[in-house]
């Protein structure tokens, strides 16, 4: 459905006619997010600058019955923050106050649209950072991260999102304001918080967000290893993990990425023959035991055949190496015009595996994979690299991507880690979850959001899960034979 | 529906396999039923609800106990088994009827192990689960759902929900196992979880040191503010700790090296020298203070900011335990303080309003029937949210056929 001009007038209203973009260029602006494939026009672009005009903007939303889709600075990756049908994009950017940093019970109120690394920033005369730290986090928000349940390579030792967000104020669709959690620990209820941090802007727009702050560590070491086989490197995280050393990250890049990094200003001293390179991060409030920590990874990665181990000597070198993993996706853009950045997790003793049937399906068609990934927590990035201009090539993509979020099923693992399910991963859906669990789904969705206005047509396949449901209520029930 | 006729009538579903044997059986409870799989509590839970059977959902029984009223009670005692234990991969899948300390061991002997340490005695994986149950390992390792990756819930009105995975990060869908855990069977029966493990830790002391409760709690602000990680860091009263006066205990985990800097470190910190437990003595300890939670009848947790521990302590012994003379234990990063004694349903309804004030939650985890029925498991709920619990219900147990007194009676 379209907004109405009656509805828009009375949004403009509301947020000043400054705020409401209804032009075709700004609506291409708000078209896609950081998922070249999927594009919808919004039907108006809605720009509030405080809760208040949120709360009342969903008022007039409801009234009108349109649908929305709240959207932070439009990063993600699965096509979650794309309007479809003509809703309207409810932008929450203008919303990027820290409204309160609290030190002594490591805490902070923020606005959705404050920016992942600010937060970050303001906490650090504290000595506090906040955590999770998504390869976007120059840009992305804190609202959106709370959307995705967004990840990070240093999650592996300190949690994603849903671990450091401890109460939100939630505008539901109606305009309805609720408070989840408390910023005292423990809930006032069910674990509702955790049932809103990743459900993808389906239930409703948090307005306000408490989140834990944690302590920057004191000793960091920062671990390249570089390996002939991805083989060999996906062997090196197992070995690391079961021997119960928590790595503050374990990042791998493939041969075909680190080639790229290198050619790229983000060029971070790879080895470019590699054909594969880890990235170990240790830390903790120690010198000396950090440091031991740090040896004890490198026997790993030795034992597990690197070439070589170096170890960053200084903070900047440090820095190098992380910019040229955090980039790695811009630098790809070197290879082609577009990146499907694909996201699924595997057991991590199935990497090896797993990273050998990812090269066979894309030589099989002819697609060009660099992995770039999270291997600590066996999260996947297969990033297919192609020119949308080119329908065969385009197609090819389509088709690895399937067979690659089929092996990674297969080999007992998900989706999706960190980017969502949004529209891109619609179609896996029904290969991890049975109809009576998508039902189940729909059925907690509708509890927070009847009219299912919130990012419709995200998450679950709805249509899909209205023709699986088994069971009706006042069904008979027949006797075990 | 007569309990014999019940009993027949399960009988005919799920066969005799589901009954307890005939010495197990106490007429003066309503009929127990053991189903051995998620599809037998399916079957018995979607049959409860056609036929508007009331369902007490029962673990080991020794931390909650069966409500009178019930029709029949679904025994979680035969699903029980564990398995697959994947040490590589720091994952285990367990059926949650199996006791806490037969999973302990069993992950043990693989070299791993599941980093919470429960309050209670002989207590379920389910009876953790449900009730949300955390011990002092809360403070480094999280709390207990952050060690959930996935689980199964049988709903109230018998659909058997797969939730999550066996992968340690996974955001595929809405996280349904946020909504079974620490919700006391309100929306179904966990039946089987996923859990993440750890390696055993090579290193593994616990410093104690005793002194007056305030003096403690700015001890272990001390401790905190010189970067020290600890695994646990908890402030026991003198009937939790078993003897005479407070007592801050601070357990270190982690390599050689770890634990060694930081105990030098923590010690640096305490106003005398600790007392160092380690190995046997040190699981001692802990067993003993753990278990101790519940030689009274009610438990409750209050949330509170870390900086306002003294003045939730003080609102907890003003409303409860003035003499001080009960179970109190304060996981002093998290905020949250854990309290075992006796007390009446006005003066924990009295405590929960009092709390409220201060913004600090009060959940009821355990007490007899009638003061759980009378004071609700929650019920301080803040604005909007009691209409969507109430829709959760629906959604889930559409019948109300659980008996899980979430909120105050009206």
């Amino acid at each position: 459905m379209t907004i109405t001009a009656q509805a828009l007038d009375a949004v403009a209203g509301i947020v000043g006619p400054t705020w409401v973009r209804h032009d075709r260029a700004t609506r291409e602006v708000y078209a896609a997010d950081g998922l070249p494939t999927l594009h919808g026009l919004p039907g108006a672009v809605v720009l509030p600058g405080s809760r208040d005009e949120v709360i009342r903007v969903l008022r007039v939303l409801a009234h009108h019955s349109v649908p929305f889709v709240a959207r932070g600075a439009g990063t993600g990756l699965s096509g979650g923050a794309v309007a479809e049908a003509g809703g309207v994009i409810l932008g929450l950017t203008r919303l990027h106050r820290i409204l309160a940093m609290d030190p002594e019970n490591r805490r902070a109120v923020v606005e959705p649209g404050v920016v992942n690394a600010r937060l970050s920033d303001a906490a650090k005369p504290y000595g506090l950072h906040y955590a999770p730290d998504p390869s976007s986090q120059t840009a992305c928000t804190v609202g959106g991260n709370v959307a995705e349940n967004a990840g990070g390579p240093h999650c592996l030792k300190y949690g994603v999102t849903t671990q450091h967000v401890l109460a939100l104020e939630v505008a539901l669709p109606t305009g309805e304001v609720i408070e989840l959690g408390s910023a005292a620990g423990e809930p006032w209820g069910p674990d509702l918080v955790g049932v809103f941090v990743g459900s993808e802007g389906t239930f409703g727009v948090a307005t306000r967000i408490t989140v834990r702050l944690t302590p920057l560590p004191r000793a960091v070491r920062t671990l390249l290893a570089d390996f002939q086989s991805l083989r060999a490197a996906g062997e090196a995280v197992s070995a690391i993990i079961a021997s119960g050393i928590v790595p503050a990250a374990l990042e791998m890049m493939d041969g075909t990425c680190v080639r790229v990094v290198e050619a790229s200003i983000y060029r971070a001293g790879y080895p470019t023959d590699a054909a594969a390179v880890l990235l170990v991060e240790v830390d903790g409030r120690d010198e000396a035991a950090v440091a031991d920590l740090a040896e004890r990874a490198a026997a790993h990665l030795r034992a597990a055949g690197a070439r070589s181990v170096r170890a960053a000597r200084e903070q900047a070198e440090r820095d190098r190496l992380w910019q040229g993993r955090k980039k790695a996706f811009g630098a790809l853009g070197r290879l082609s015009p577009d990146l499907v950045v694909q996201d699924a997790v595997v057991p991590r003793t199935a990497l090896p595996d797993v990273l050998d049937a990812i090269s066979v399906i894309a030589a099989r068609h002819r697609v060009t994979v660099a992995n770039v990934f999270h291997a600590g927590d066996g999260n996947l990035h297969p990033n297919i690299t192609f020119d949308r201009r080119n329908a065969g090539e385009r197609e090819r993509v389509e088709r690895a991507a399937a067979e690659i979020m089929r092996v990674c099923v297969a080999a007992g693992g998900t989706i999706t880690g960190e980017h969502g399910v949004g529209m891109d991963k619609l179609r896996y859906m029904s290969d991890v979850f049975d109809a009576t669990t998508l039902g189940a789904m729909r059925d907690l969705r509708r509890v927070f959001d009847p009219a299912e206005r919130a990012n419709p047509g995200k998450v679950i396949p709805v249509r899909s899960c209205r023709e699986w449901r088994g069971w009706h209520r006042g069904t008979r029930v027949e006797p075990a034979s | 529906m007569t309990p014999r006729a019940l009993t027949d009538r399960v009988r005919q579903l799920l066969g005799d396999a589901a009954l307890p044997s005939p010495s197990l059986r106490d007429a003066a409870l309503p009929p127990l039923v053991l189903p051995t799989d998620a599809a037998a509590c399916a079957l018995l839970l979607r049959t409860a609800s056609v036929e508007g059977w009331r369902v007490a959902v029962v673990g080991a029984g020794t931390w909650l106990s069966a409500p009178p009223g019930a029709d029949l009670r679904l025994g979680t005692a035969r699903l029980d088994a564990v398995g697959p234990v994947e040490p590589a991969d720091l994952v285990a899948t367990a059926q949650t009827g199996v006791r806490w300390d037969t999973l302990r061991r069993g992950l043990a002997d693989r070299h791993v192990w599941m980093a919470q340490d429960v309050p209670g005695r002989d207590r379920t994986l389910g009876s953790a689960l449900a009730t949300a149950t955390s011990g002092p390992l809360r403070c480094g390792f999280g709390a207990l759902r952050d060690q959930v990756l996935g689980l199964t819930l049988v709903t109230g009105d018998g659909r058997v929900l797969h939730v999550g995975g066996r992968v340690v990060k996974n955001v595929a869908g809405y996280d349904l196992a946020k909504l079974a855990l620490g919700t006391f069977g309100a929306f179904g029966v966990i039946a089987e979880a996923h859990l993440r493990l750890r390696a055993v830790p090579r290193a593994d002391v616990t410093l104690a040191v005793d002194g007056m409760r305030d003096a403690l709690l700015d001890v272990a602000r001390g401790v905190l503010d010189r970067g020290v990680p600890p695994a646990a860091l908890e402030l026991l009263s003198p009937a939790a700790a078993g003897h005479g006066t407070w007592r801050l205990a601070i357990r270190l985990l982690g390599t050689e090296a770890e634990v060694a800097a930081d105990q030098t470190e923590v010690q640096s910190a305490l106003p005398r020298a600790a007392t160092v437990l380690r190995g046997d003595e040190a699981a001692t300890f802990w067993r003993a203070f753990l278990e101790a939670s519940v030689a009274s009848p009610v438990t409750l947790r209050l949330g509170a900011s870390p900086s306002s521990l003294e003045d939730a302590l003080d609102l907890v012994a003003l409303h409860l335990d003035e003499r001080v003379a009960d179970w109190i234990a304060v996981t002093i990063p998290a905020g949250v303080t854990r309290w075992s004694g006796s007390a009446t349903a006005a003066a924990l309804a009295r405590l929960r309003r009092a709390a409220a004030e201060h913004e600090w939650p009060v959940t009821l985890e355990r007490a007899p029937w009638d003061v759980r029925a009378a004071v609700g498991h929650f019920g301080a709920y803040r604005e909007g949210v009691h209409r969507i619990v109430q829709g959760l219900r629906a959604a889930f147990d559409p019948a109300g056929i659980l008996m899980a007194p979430l909120d105050p009676a009206a």
